[in-house]
């Protein structure tokens, strides 16, 4: 059996309408995984930016590669996989903040390098940064009781260094 | 009795309406049939239509017609293939062509008509997402929102329909959008930033292949529909001669390299020939052009790939490569540009071939073919399908068209009409289509007037586009249909046969029209043959007729089965033949 990695594939595509659902249409398609995906314009209006997080051996990612470059609308794709690269994710967590949870809450958003950007009398919005396992763990450290709601952006990734992916 | 027209068709001199616009785009692309169905949303475009001469409109009768006659035009002419339908239904009943297009890679342009731009998404009258509902079957597809962008769209739909791995292109065109006026100005270039198909193969590749090839003591070539697309049948030929080596070909590859020459083994597959099979599952080194390794071709793909051997790839997608086999030695690049830089290697550099071990080679194939897998047993009462396929070849001197339907009338045609030419062999691989056959034999014959075409259908397809019986009688084409009338839907039976110990749930047909009369009432001549010895009388008097639609109704033996058959999940040296029954 062949081993199954997550890699984090970035492309540039036509700004256009319908260009996302080509692209999510071929994974559903083709039966290809995603964990997230996230999109949206570059400085240049064109064109648009996506980063698919998905899972799959090596010949599944080649695959997805060709398939995702045969899209007439893919300017360019690149696994950041195959180098160096950063990742980072946003994720918004609302906790309560009433009683000893106000101060427990405020000391572990210090701990991760979280900000507090809504502060209510039962609750604290904090803002949060980082690879997909920091948010992980941050969410495992907090007393599930105290979680109200959580939302999260999905990976965006850019490759280290002189890797640069631009038409 | 006049109307006034919508908003926006008030005229000035020199612009056009967006309607104008495509016909002078279609003028400029030199189209010479247009295949198509009226409708509310296209009304402005058929107004244009009547006002023009340059390309001729083919009016069917149901619009999954228009779209296989437009892909069938395109099949055996290798230009692009035009169809036009309305919106809603118009579009909905267009998807099952386009979907046979897409998957044989058969390039064409289909214009959709569309909801006025206002409406969208207001579940308007004959109102349907075609640009989503198509999406998935589609090269790629266009709504167009503004008049002044119909021209550079139609522009880049025939060229994406045309370039690199071909396939059918939507242009989706709301009914305001028709109305409205702009000037016309058609591209003479299209550049798409994201879109730049490789034509070149790799010349490193392509030497390290050659060497594969020479060297090799049991190679062997296996040919595909990427080679009558891409036109390399005679730079194949060539390789082949200069090599000499054994060749089959897949169900689409057909007459891409003529049947009649020794070194052909007949087409392989899950109904190929013993030889064929045999040789593509002991071969050494095996070169694929324009083929892609799909089910129906090797199998069980962990048996195929039990016996090792070198692998060399030629294809123009790369999504085509090791998607279902890894391969060796990838060449991505147009078949006949690779084949043709090959053949000049062979020229220049005289390679030294492994003669010794390619005669022993060629024995083994010898004896392979020695088994006579396609015999089968002739009956003096009853027709035997295979019979009538012969003398087809044989009263057409093997120069006729055939289109096919789905079934086993599609596997004794591929079998024992020898096509010698390719674009001679017109029929649904990918997607397996009932119902092609008949509209695929007007695309053909219209494109062809002078041919000889012929539709090779069974009694359960052809009843699936019988409609069509009125349009060629409406254009006078001169289509004999040959029809295999099993009473069964005859595939669907063998396979109950041999799988559901003979439960023929739902696979006979049951009230058959009487197809003479049917053939009569639409003013066409009909004959039902139900004798071996009628068979050859019948097909010279129904050619002899040159200028008239003639329908054979053959009464054909029921139970004779597809033989070699290779079943579900079985290897590809794991036939069943019809000796062993
Ligand atoms: C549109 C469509 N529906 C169903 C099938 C499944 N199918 C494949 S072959 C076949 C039987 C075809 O019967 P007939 O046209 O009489 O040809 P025969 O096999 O008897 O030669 C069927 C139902 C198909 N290929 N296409």
């Amino acid at each position: 059996m062949a081993t199954t990695a997550r890699h984090i594939i970035s492309l540039l595509m036509e700004n256009e309408s319908g260009a996302l659902s080509r692209v999510a249409g071929l994974f559903s398609a083709r039966g290809y995984n995603i964990e997230s995906l996230t999109v949206a314009p570059t400085e240049d209006p064109t064109l648009s930016r996506m980063t698919i997080v998905t899972s799959g051996s090596d010949e599944v990612i080649e695959q997805i590669i060709k398939q995702l470059n045969k899209l007439i609308d893919v300017v360019k794709v690149l696994d950041l996989n195959d180098g160096k690269f950063i990742e980072r994710e946003l994720m918004l967590v609302k906790v309560k903040a009433t009683g000893t949870f106000r101060e427990e809450m405020k000391r572990m958003c210090d701990i991760f390098r979280g900000r507090i950007i809504d502060v209510a009398d039962g609750s604290f919005t904090i803002e949060l940064t980082g690879s997909g396992t920091k948010l992980d763990a941050f969410i495992e450290s907090l007393d599930k009781s105290a979680i109200l709601e959580t939302v999260r952006t999905g990976a965006s990734g850019i490759g280290r260094g002189d890797r640069i992916l631009k038409v | 009795m006049k109307f006034a027209m919508e908003p926006g068709m008030a005229n000035s001199s020199k612009q056009l309406s967006g309607a104008e616009i495509l016909i002078r785009c279609l003028h400029e692309e030199n189209v010479e049939f247009v295949f198509g169905y009226p409708g509310g949303a296209v009304l402005h475009i058929y107004d244009a239509i009547f006002h023009q001469d340059t390309f001729k409109h083919i009016l069917v009768r149901h619009e999954q017609a228009a779209l296989h006659a437009a892909d069938a035009y395109s099949r055996s002419t290798g230009k692009v293939g035009v169809a036009l339908v309305t919106s809603g239904p118009g579009a909905t009943n267009a998807v099952t062509g386009i979907a046979t297009a897409y998957m044989d890679s058969i390039p064409m342009v289909i214009i959709s008509g569309q909801v006025p731009t206002y409406a969208i998404g207001e579940d308007a009258f004959q109102e349907c997402d075609t640009v989503g509902i198509t999406r998935p079957c589609v090269k790629h597809n266009f709504l167009v929102k503004d008049v002044k962008d119909i021209a550079a769209t139609m522009k880049k739909a025939f060229y994406v329909a045309a370039s690199g791995r071909p396939g059918p292109v939507l242009v989706d065109i709301p009914k305001d959008i028709t109305a409205h006026f702009c000037d016309f100005d058609y591209p003479e270039t299209v550049h798409l930033r994201s879109y730049n198909p490789v034509t070149k193969g790799h010349l490193g590749q392509i030497k390290k292949a050659l060497k594969l090839l020479t060297e090799a003591k049991r190679p062997m070539v296996y040919s595909g529909g990427g080679v009558v697309l891409g036109d390399a049948s005679e730079h194949l030929m060539k390789l082949i001669q200069s090599l000499g080596l054994p060749i089959t070909s897949t169900l689409m590859g057909l007459g891409g390299f003529p049947a009649s020459d020794p070194k052909f083994l007949g087409m392989l597959g899950m109904h190929g020939t013993y030889e064929a099979n045999m040789a593509m599952q002991d071969c050494d080194v095996l070169l694929a052009v324009g083929a892609r390794f799909d089910d129906r071709v090797i199998g069980n793909t962990a048996h195929f790939l039990s016996n090792p051997r070198t692998i060399i790839h030629i294809d123009i997608d790369p999504s085509s490569i090791s998607k279902r086999v890894k391969i060796d030695v990838p060449i991505v690049g147009d078949v006949k540009s690779v084949l043709a830089d090959m053949n000049e290697l062979i020229a220049t550099e005289k390679p030294k071939q492994n003669t010794v071990e390619l005669a022993s080679w060629f024995k083994q194939i010898d004896a392979w073919r020695s088994k006579k897998c396609m015999n089968f047993a002739q009956s003096s009462e009853l027709i035997k399908p295979q019979y009538v396929i012969q003398k087809l070849h044989e009263v057409t001197k093997g120069e006729a068209f055939v289109t096919s339907d789905v079934g086993q009338h599609q596997m004794w045609a591929a079998q024992y009409y020898k096509f010698e030419q390719p674009r001679r062999w017109i029929n649904s691989g990918g997607l397996g289509t009932m119902g092609v056959g008949l509209p695929y034999a007007m695309g053909v014959q219209l494109a062809h007037p002078n041919a000889q075409v012929a539709c090779v259908t069974g009694e359960g397809s052809i009843q699936m586009n019988i409609q069509e019986l009125s349009t060629c009688a409406q254009y006078q084409l001169p289509i004999k249909v040959i029809m295999l009338n099993n009473r069964y839907l005859g595939m669907v039976r063998q396979w109950q046969e041999f799988f559901y110990e003979n439960r023929y749930s739902e696979s006979y047909m049951d009230s058959l029209p009487d197809f003479v009369k049917l053939a009569e009432a639409y003013g066409h001549v009909g004959m039902q043959i139900t004798k071996p010895g009628d068979v050859e009388g019948a097909l010279k008097e129904a050619f002899a007729m040159k200028s008239r639609f003639v329908f054979l109704d053959f009464i054909t033996d029921q139970k004779e089965n597809v033989f070699p058959m290779i079943q579900n999940g079985k290897g590809l040296s794991e036939m069943i033949l019809a000796e062993d029954l």
